[in-house]
């Protein structure tokens, strides 16, 4: 999956290789931010080598049941099917953000019920709408046991050190998402003493770079979180948020956002309003998916999948 | 006291109440739709009830940014109202989407 042309030449090294497929697939290189299409690949070049190998899904909002997706639930079981299917088992999943529409006990579990069905563990990380019942509780109660604060933690895979972000609680007026002072001492304080060596993954539901402000896609405090992680020769940022996949390279720091499993939103400043986009209802699919990330010992980059549900 | 007298009072009384109604009943709208607070900022006497009502696919909330009225988050159709008793400036935005802001300029009765 990874493209061996890529592998030495430090000018090649800040190349981000992302592959998407659709139908038999389309093999991306993206450099400096662009993407450009290296070719038709087969099935069998979208299974990973060796190495670790995660998935990313997100914005499952159980519970929206409004034009743009009547029913949330059945396009995560989709996404769900989609995991199952692939031929390389993923070693865990993660999910940043959104899992319910309206943080009701009754979209956790069914969301819950869905994801579980993938016989993964997961790692989450809450969006705005998984804190909006009264209490702010239950996010917490369900996912955030052993969490710091609001959710934050951090582990390590294979050699690779994951740290999960929550950037969707304390929002000032006229603001953007917010990290905080605490939840950045204690980051700062996780990467104390690592090797700059160690490959780090951070994954956080609202982008942690300036997608697009006027829309509130981006983290107040995130230039801080950046420069902590400044010294670490490879950086994967895992956003959602935004419901449509986006990347960007900036040093060692490779940005990406995933796709959303329930509706898409449309591209910065093309419409009125970020809200949900009513597509064609034979479209929705193509615009919904997964992301799976694989990390290859020895390697800078770590290589990204993003499928649709349908091609 | 006949019956028709006992009416006659609870008529006069009803009355002298409808007469009263315009005191408390001053209203004003906003309505929220496309990630937005419309009108983004309003003028109002003192006394009147603010009822905000969310036309979005999409929850949001309207809470003061000095924290004196919050709602739950509204989904579509959704209301909220506050009654402004006291002549100053609210500023509120949405604590999902705090890019959205509003204000509401409360007028003293004089």
């Amino acid at each position: 999956m990874t493209d061996d042309r890529h592998e030495d030449g430090p000018s090649r090294r800040k190349v981000l290789e992302c592959m998407t497929w659709a139908g038999t697939g389309v093999l991306w290189s993206v450099a400096g931010g662009v993407p450009s299409a290296l070719g038709i690949i087969d099935g069998a070049m979208a299974a990973p080598a060796s190495g670790l190998t995660f998935l990313q899904i997100s914005d499952s909002h159980i519970g929206f049941d409004k034009a743009a997706n009547p029913d949330a639930r059945i396009t995560l079981q989709e996404a769900i099917a989609h995991v199952k299917a692939l031929r390389v088992k993923p070693s865990f999943m993660i999910h940043t953000g959104d899992i319910s529409h309206l943080s009701k006990t009754s979209e956790f579990d069914d969301a819950d019920r869905i994801i579980s069905d993938a016989r993964l563990d997961v790692h989450y990380v809450p969006g705005e709408h998984d804190f909006i019942d009264e209490e702010q509780k239950l996010y917490r109660e369900r996912y955030g046991r052993g969490a710091k604060g609001s959710g934050w933690y951090s582990f390590d895979a294979n050699g690779v050190h994951f740290i999960g972000l929550v950037n969707v609680v304390n929002l000032k007026a006229g603001g953007l998402g917010n990290l905080g002072d605490e939840q950045l001492e204690w980051l700062e304080d996780d990467l104390r003493g690592r090797s700059a060596s160690t490959p780090i993954v951070v994954f956080a539901h609202i982008p942690l770079w300036a997608v697009y402000p006027a829309w509130g896609w981006g983290t107040e405090d995130s230039a801080r979180a950046l420069a902590y992680l400044k010294r670490f020769g490879s950086v994967t940022v895992l956003n959602g948020h935004i419901h449509q996949v986006m990347q960007k390279v900036e040093g060692n720091v490779t940005f990406h956002t995933a796709r959303s499993t329930a509706f898409p939103q449309p591209a910065p400043g093309t419409a009125p309003s970020p809200g949900p986009m009513k597509v064609p209802s034979e479209q929705l699919q193509k615009m919904l998916g997964i992301a799976s990330v694989t990390f290859n010992p020895g390697k800078q980059r770590l290589a990204i999948i993003d499928a649709p549900l349908k091609g | 006291m006949t019956t028709k007298h006992k009416c006659a009072r609870a008529t006069l009384a009803f009355a002298a109440l409808v007469i009263a109604a315009p005191a408390w009943t001053m209203e004003s709208r906003v309505k929220i739709d496309n990630f937005t607070f419309n009108p983004p900022k309003i003028t109002v006497k003192a006394g009147t009830t603010v009822t905000w009502t969310n036309e979005d696919d999409i929850p949001h909330t309207v809470t003061a940014s000095n924290l004196t009225f919050k709602s739950k988050a509204l989904d579509t159709g959704d209301g909220f109202s506050f009654k402004f008793s006291t002549p100053g400036t609210y500023t509120y935005f949405c604590s999902l989407h705090p890019h959205m802001t509003g204000s509401i300029v409360v007028e003293g009765n004089e």
